[in-house]
């Protein structure tokens, strides 16, 4: 696990190519390496976009709203959970829980948590995140 | 070095303050002395568990720390100007954090140093009575430590309730060349997060909690296993980890004493089952998340087949106390066989949400109504969620229900780790049933078929219900279905799922049976 987290912090993702080479340092077959990598909702099999918002889809935020929150950005940008808008600036991933809970709805941009989220504080953050080209 | 003339002002590090701009506030306090020629020095600390104060910053004044919250950081010149340095009055000025209600109705004996210390200070944590539980264990031994904690009445805090005492009994008398411990902080449960403010707050108290478990059971290695949802948590327990190493207080010859405890974090990835103990095995060993059949216990054989105690992280944080105040003194809080204190988590659509830690034994309305305050909303609370995403929907009508583990069970509700999420008249019950199981599906570790094709199953004849079809004989089937989950899945995962979903039809059956009845809006779904 620490290998995965390590391989999807440097490539934004697991790549396949990866699957053997793991397979053989560990001493472990193919199929092992890849069903742990898919087990886990956190791997990657292809890139996100250059910018993730992880948008928390657990009961605390829904009680305050997180669940129109969410289907209305979604439904803004014409995407599903895991998709990624036409220019690949930003992928949207649901979470289930961010600890957040008393900060209801809340969501993680890049790593950079945000709380207490309205529309309106929501789409500024996407569309920062949109407009900015550089690498997080 | 501090300068003597300086002021400490503590601004929290906890990510949920962040979420609502702490750096911000961080970073215009120092702008504004800068500019002002004050010398403060900010401390960066972790979580009170006042959320909706948060950003909460406290001030050391003549009169003790003044807080102020919650700030801005297009507030902070103007309460400079009112002189919030001596503890002056401005609207955002909450007084001393322990004569606020919430904080002075609290026992706070896990969360004592949380929010107040620096999380990252040996000197700070041991100031504040810290590594005294882990001396006293050392001078008694362990046959006496697990004696205490057994006396302490402590039960695993995760959700199980299983006496700790005994689990650590069991792993103490186990004969093994190795043995383990291993924290369980796959804190997954939404509208709980409490392990979480420990890992930012007050690290240190769960590093000697560890460390005392290894002591008490013979282990020389332990892990803790997070989740990688929190990433600030884990940045700040690292770097607690390396202070430990090197300051001795972990390695080779603990304080001394001839010890040897080694501990490591590892971060899961997003798999909710990999809270279930033996999954967290599963996936500690590098494999996937999948549940193990019990027996055998990991008691007896665990972590690599070897004998191995988890806990929670709230168990493992309450050793500490334990051992330097004893088990008397922890045991004389609650009530009935529900021994000591719980921290409670406050969340969702609650007016005051946040950490409330206190003996056993207050009812679920005291809690709800008069510490939280009611809705965030104003609306009427319809429906609390106890317990996680596997906990049951409780309406007003059971809110004499004692905060209790066995007062819970016996209405068909789970304490779990101490979550509380309160919803308000807009919410529809069936759409939280059909979510429960949907939730199910999607984390089912796939071993067990009634978790793995019930929970699909289920999320289908709930969708059946929301589109008014057969809805008498689906609400029969959906019950039937429950029950097979109930009793013969492997693990907690799909054996508690129909506890949110048959509380949900118990106590709401009218947002089930009604559905497409004249009067009532259609559902999103069939518009």
């Amino acid at each position: 696990m620490p290998i995965l987290h390590a391989l999807q912090e440097t490539f934004g993702h697991v790549p396949e190519d990866a699957v053997p080479l793991l397979a053989d340092a560990l001493n472990l077959s193919r199929a092992d390496v890849h069903g742990i990598v898919s087990f886990y909702h956190d791997f990657r099999e292809a890139p996100a976009g250059r910018h993730v918002v992880k948008l928390c889809r657990a009961e605390a935020c829904q009680s305050m709203g997180g669940h129109a929150l969410a289907e209305g950005l979604l439904r803004r940008l014409g995407l599903d959970w895991g998709g990624t808008t036409g220019d690949g600036q930003v992928t949207i991933e649901p979470v289930y829980c961010l600890g957040l809970c008393a900060c209801a709805p809340a969501a993680l941009i890049d790593g950079r948590p945000l709380g207490r989220l309205n529309r309106e504080r929501l789409d500024a953050a996407v569309n920062e995140a949109r407009n900015d080209w550089s690498t997080p | 070095m501090v300068d003597a003339m300086s002021t400490r002002i503590f601004i929290p590090r906890d990510v949920a303050a962040l979420a609502v701009g702490a750096d911000e506030v961080a970073r215009a306090v120092a702008a504004q002395a800068a500019a002002l020629g004050t010398a403060v020095t900010i401390v960066r600390t972790g979580s009170r568990g006042l959320f909706w104060l948060e950003p909460m910053v406290e001030v050391e004044t003549p009169l003790g720390r003044i807080a102020y919250g919650p700030v801005q950081a297009g507030d902070v010149a103007a309460l400079f100007t009112a002189g919030w340095l001596t503890g002056a009055t401005h609207p955002l000025r909450v007084g001393r954090p322990e004569d606020h209600p919430f904080l002075a109705r609290q026992t706070r004996l896990t969360f004592a140093r949380c929010g107040i210390v620096d999380p990252l200070s040996v000197e700070d944590y041991k100031a504040a009575g810290g590594y005294r539980g882990l001396a006293k264990a050392i001078e008694v031994g362990g046959a006496a430590t697990v004696e205490a904690v057994t006396k302490s009445g402590l039960r695993g805090r995760g959700g199980a309730g299983f006496p700790t005492g005994i689990k650590w009994k069991t792993v103490r008398d186990a004969i093994s060349d190795q043995k383990y411990v291993v924290c369980n902080a796959d804190e997954g449960d939404s509208g709980t997060f409490a392990d979480r403010m420990i890992l930012e707050g007050d690290p240190f108290c769960l590093i000697e909690g560890m460390t005392i478990a290894g002591l008490a059971v013979g282990a020389t290695r332990g892990y803790i296993y997070s989740r990688s949802e929190y990433p600030h948590a884990n940045a700040t327990m690292r770097a607690a980890l390396d202070i430990a190493r090197a300051a001795g207080l972990l390695g080779r010859d603990i304080l001394g004493s001839g010890l040897e405890f080694h501990l490591e974090l590892r971060v899961g990835a997003g798999a909710y089952v990999c809270g279930e103990e033996t999954a967290l095995l599963e996936s500690l060993e590098g494999k996937r998340g999948v549940v193990r059949a019990k027996p055998p216990l990991p008691a007896l054989k665990g972590l690599f087949g070897r004998p191995t105690v988890v806990n929670n992280l709230l168990s493992l944080a309450t050793i500490p106390v334990i051992m330097d105040l004893g088990a008397q003194y922890y045991a004389d809080f609650g009530m009935g066989r529900s021994r000591g204190t719980m921290p409670i988590q406050l969340a969702g659509n609650v007016l005051h949400g946040g950490l409330f830690e206190t003996a056993f034994g207050l009812t679920l309305g005291e809690i709800v109504m008069e510490v939280g305050g009611g809705t965030n909303s104003r609306r009427p609370v319809r429906a609390v969620q106890a317990g996680g995403p596997l906990g049951a929907y409780l309406p007003p009508s059971q809110f004499d229900t004692p905060y209790d583990y066995e007062a819970f069970a016996a209405r068909d509700a789970l304490i779990g780790h101490g979550g509380l999420v309160v919803f308000d008249d807009t919410v529809d019950m069936a759409h939280m049933a059909r979510f429960a199981m949907e939730f199910c599906a999607e984390e089912s570790c796939g071993k067990c078929t009634p978790c793995r094709i019930g929970s699909t199953r289920g999320a289908e004849v709930v969708d059946r219900i929301l589109a008014g079809r057969d809805v008498a004989a689906n609400i029969a089937l959906l019950e039937d279905l429950c029950n097979t989950m109930k009793f013969g899945s492997l693990c907690a995962l799909g054996g508690f799922t129909p506890y949110p979903v048959l509380s949900a039809v118990r106590h709401f059956p009218e947002d089930f049976h009604t559905r497409n009845s004249p009067g009532r809006p259609l559902p999103a779904a069939a518009e």
